[in-house]
């Protein structure tokens, strides 16, 4: 098995800690994966957008320009990566700031209300885990209890008393994403 | 003992390297894209963990003359920079390679020339391989492809620079530095004692006992016929060097028709090339140097015969293809393919120019 | 009356100055006249009196004094132009219970090297930095350094130092015991024998600091350059006395981290 991961947004989504979960998650399972980041100034209060890739075998590049897999947080993000998705590869985005929707049919799209959703839950630093329990509910790459181990792993101790929030961000985002 | 795995960014891998390696200094000036190497240090507190000594100094000059004055006295010491801070970093080098001192740099090399960009290149091979600053002298070059090479060829790197009294390089770059991927770390090292070090750097300049000469570093030597006994010196130490410090990974090498040689990040594109052709049904392996220098000549004049070209691919404008060239003696077809100024091939541009430049011309 | 000859002259009572074990038996490579001779057995006979060859490391200049490894009995180590108080910076880090000193010329440590002067002062690294003074070039022949005096001749002012075109006179010296990393700065002399005695307290008193861990203790010397500033050697301490005092005073800046208010 090998998913390769496009996630991109806008810096302060929360777009390279939800790709730090994936990859922590993905060696609590014993498998390999590499984190790609854009870095520079262009991270800094603009677009972010990070290459995420797990995988049994060993990986191969880091930096891909087709990918199984797009999650999408904002429009500039979709211009530049809806192409980028393999043919019968997964788009899943947020509808909130997306004023052109993905236009693909030979793509499977998934979107999530992560934005309200993350309003509703009282703590908008959750949804980059709406976007994730979205993301697993479609491709289920990673057991639950490795990403409860990645999640550990990747939030500072301090922060662990936000854990159950999370894992319900988690379920909710499973919860509420749909085929479009 | 079961294995601590880590997700890290290769710049992280050679902090936390370089403090459970037991190293005893690290001296730096911040630059992009590697600046992560002192903020991880000064992060972790290597001075309550190991007493490692860490400090940012007023410039990469600066650095690499504390880097040079903690080698002087035994210890195993390392600094770390981008591209334009490694150009001024290299007075300091030449003094280093001249005094025969073990130390061991970082180089995450950007894209140039001048300010050039923060993005990932290899356009300081030249650099890196053929001395860098004035004078006759050379670098052991180490490339690593991985964040797991990042860790490793830290301890790699101190072993060799002591082994040889020799700075030591590793040539990394935006890619490598900036991602993470799975790391297993080793233990934490003891650093050696004073005692220690003064019996493996006997030469070292730790105050004079009663009982031995005086220890003197220094690079300069008036008299021109001793100079240049000290450059047969050390131009014998290269060529052990050459002979005996060789490392490569031959990827399906063994029925390959062509060749792809590259390094570091251009070897894990090249590798997602070659799985696309060798789906196509090409056959195509894959020479990834792990040392640049010593360059792995012997074992691309045994593949010469075997094959019906090579193609060079490197995020420079034609760099290391030089030394492939001087290897393969024309003997074959050798071409090269790269992008550069910060901009990273896709593994299907690769593809093209093999197809291209090799398989068609 | 007997006549008196050398044997009855050269008796250990007679004896009033006697060469430091710790300058080795090389023969100066300074011009005759010159102060670094006078300075190095300042520092040898200072090393020797505190019993501390053994903790002691020198870092050696690009100057005259580059070979100062051939003429004191210490390890040493020699740093590219202008580096050696980075280098100290390193050595002392390293082996904070050793006796760090760097050794420069005015090229070295106020020009090329200003960089790391300043901020190995500012952190307040706690080395001895001996810094001599001759306003000029000495092993490069004899171009303007940056404390070469106002109107003052050079090979590279050949007409006299013209401060609209090629600078002022660097105090330095004066700069840095404004640093709160410095905890003793003083200029010094080494032309006379009362000056020697004085500068031979000075350079004891920076590295006795040591021990104290307080920061940077910093000794200017104003010497001569006979055949920089093309004088012989009397007439050279004699110009030396004349210009290069009144703008350069002999004194102490700042003593046990305090300011000395003159």
């Amino acid at each position: 098995m090998t998913e390769e991961i496009i996630i991109a947004g806008f810096g302060g989504q929360g777009v390279l800690s939800m790709g730090k979960i994936l990859g922590y998650s993905g060696i609590s399972q014993g498998q390999e994966v590499s984190w790609m980041p854009s870095y520079g100034p262009e991270m800094r209060g603009g677009t972010s957008n990070v290459t995420v890739i797990i995988s049994d075998e060993r990986i191969s590049s880091p930096i891909l320009a087709n990918f199984d897999t797009a999650i999408i947080l904002n429009q500039q993000s979709m211009d530049k990566f809806e192409s980028s998705v393999k043919p019968g590869g997964t788009l899943l985005y947020d509808p909130n700031g997306i004023s052109i929707p993905p236009k693909r049919k030979d793509i499977n799209i998934y979107k999530i209300e992560a934005t309200n959703l993350a309003t509703e839950l009282g703590n908008t630093k959750v949804f980059n885990m709406l976007m994730l329990g979205a993301y697993l509910k479609i491709k289920p790459i990673v057991k639950m209890e490795n990403v409860i181990a990645g999640l550990k792993k990747s939030i500072p101790e301090r922060n662990h008393h936000l854990l159950p929030l999370n894992q319900k961000a988690i379920d909710k985002g499973m919860e509420s994403v749909q085929k479009v | 003992m079961e294995k601590e795995l880590r997700l890290m960014k290769g710049n992280e891998a050679v902090a936390e390297a370089a403090i459970r390696s037991g190293a005893d200094a690290y001296f730096g000036y911040p630059i992009t894209p590697q600046s992560e190497v002192l903020e991880h240090l000064m992060l972790e507190k290597p001075h309550e963990r190991t007493g490692m000594v860490v400090l940012q100094a007023e410039s990469e000059v600066s650095a690499i003359n504390m880097v040079y004055g903690a080698a002087g006295c035994g210890r195993m010491v390392m600094t770390s920079s981008s591209s334009p801070g490694i150009s001024l970093k290299q007075e300091g080098i030449s003094y280093i390679a001249g005094a025969e001192l073990p130390c061991l740099i970082l180089n995450v090399v950007r894209g140039g020339p001048g300010l050039g960009t923060i993005q990932p290149a290899q356009s300081d091979y030249f650099q890196s391989t053929k001395g860098g600053g004035h004078g006759d002298y050379r670098l052991i070059v180490l490339a690593p492809a991985s964040v797991q090479e990042m860790y490793d060829f830290v301890e790699l790197g101190f072993n060799l620079a002591f082994k040889y009294r020799n700075p030591v390089m590793i040539q990394s770059d935006g890619i490598i530095g900036q991602m993470m991927e799975k790391l297993e770390i080793g233990p934490q090292k003891q650093r050696r004692s004073a005692e220690e070090i003064a019996k493996q750097c006997p030469w070292a300049t730790v105050g004079k006992p009663e009982n031995r000469e005086r220890n003197i570093i220094t690079s300069l030597d008036l008299v021109s016929a001793r100079q240049e006994q000290h450059n047969h010196k050390l131009q014998a130490k290269y060529k052990e060097i050459q002979e005996k410090e060789v490392r490569y990974e031959l990827i399906n090498c063994d029925d390959a028709e062509y060749i792809i040689v590259s390094y570091g990040s251009s070897a894990r594109l090249s590798m997602k090339a070659m799985d696309i052709l060798r789906a196509k049904g090409v056959k195509v392996g894959i020479l990834r140097l792990i040392t640049l220098f010593p360059y792995p000549t012997k074992i691309i004049q045994e593949l010469t015969p075997k094959v019906k070209g090579f193609l060079a691919v490197e995020m420079s404008c034609g760099q290391m293809v030089e030394d492939l060239r001087l290897a393969v003696e024309f003997k074959k077809p050798v071409e090269h393919f790269g992008r550069v100024g910060g901009m990273v091939p896709s593994p299907e541009e690769i593809v093209e120019a093999l197809e291209q430049k090799i398989i068609g011309g | 009356m007997a006549e008196i000859t050398l044997k009855d002259i050269i008796k250990e009572e007679n004896l009033v100055y006697k060469r430091s074990k710790i300058m080795t038996n090389k023969t100066l490579s300074y011009c005759p006249g010159c102060g670094h001779g006078t300075a190095h057995q300042i520092i040898a006979h200072t090393i020797q009196d505190m019993g501390i060859q053994e903790q002691t490391i020198g870092v050696s200049p690009v100057g005259c004094s580059v070979l100062m490894y051939d003429f004191l009995d210490l390890d040493i180590q020699q740093a590219a132009h202008g580096r050696a108080p980075a280098v100290a910076t390193a050595i002392k880090r390293l082996m904070p219970d050793k006796f760090v000193f760097t050794y420069q010329g005015d090229g070295d440590l106020a020009a090329i090297g200003t960089a790391e002067t300043i901020h190995a002062c500012n952190r307040g690294e706690n080395i001895t930095i001996v810094f001599i003074n001759n306003g000029i070039y000495g092993m490069t022949g004899g171009q303007m350094a940056p404390t070469t005096l106002a109107g003052m001749p050079t090979s590279t002012s050949p007409y006299g130092r013209d401060t609209s075109m090629m600078g002022n006179p660097l105090k330095i010296t004066e700069l840095l015991a404004m640093l709160p990393g410095t905890y003793y700065v003083t200029r010094q002399a080494v032309h006379t024998p009362r000056a020697v005695r004085q500068t031979k307290k000075a350079i004891r008193k920076a590295f006795e600091n040591q021990k104290l861990n307080r920061g940077v203790s910093f000794v200017e010397i104003v010497s001569n350059c006979n055949s920089g500033w093309k004088l012989p050697p009397v007439k050279a301490n004699e110009w030396m006395v004349e210009n290069m005092f009144p703008f350069y005073p002999l004194g102490d800046m700042k003593v046990d981290g305090e300011l000395v208010n003159k």
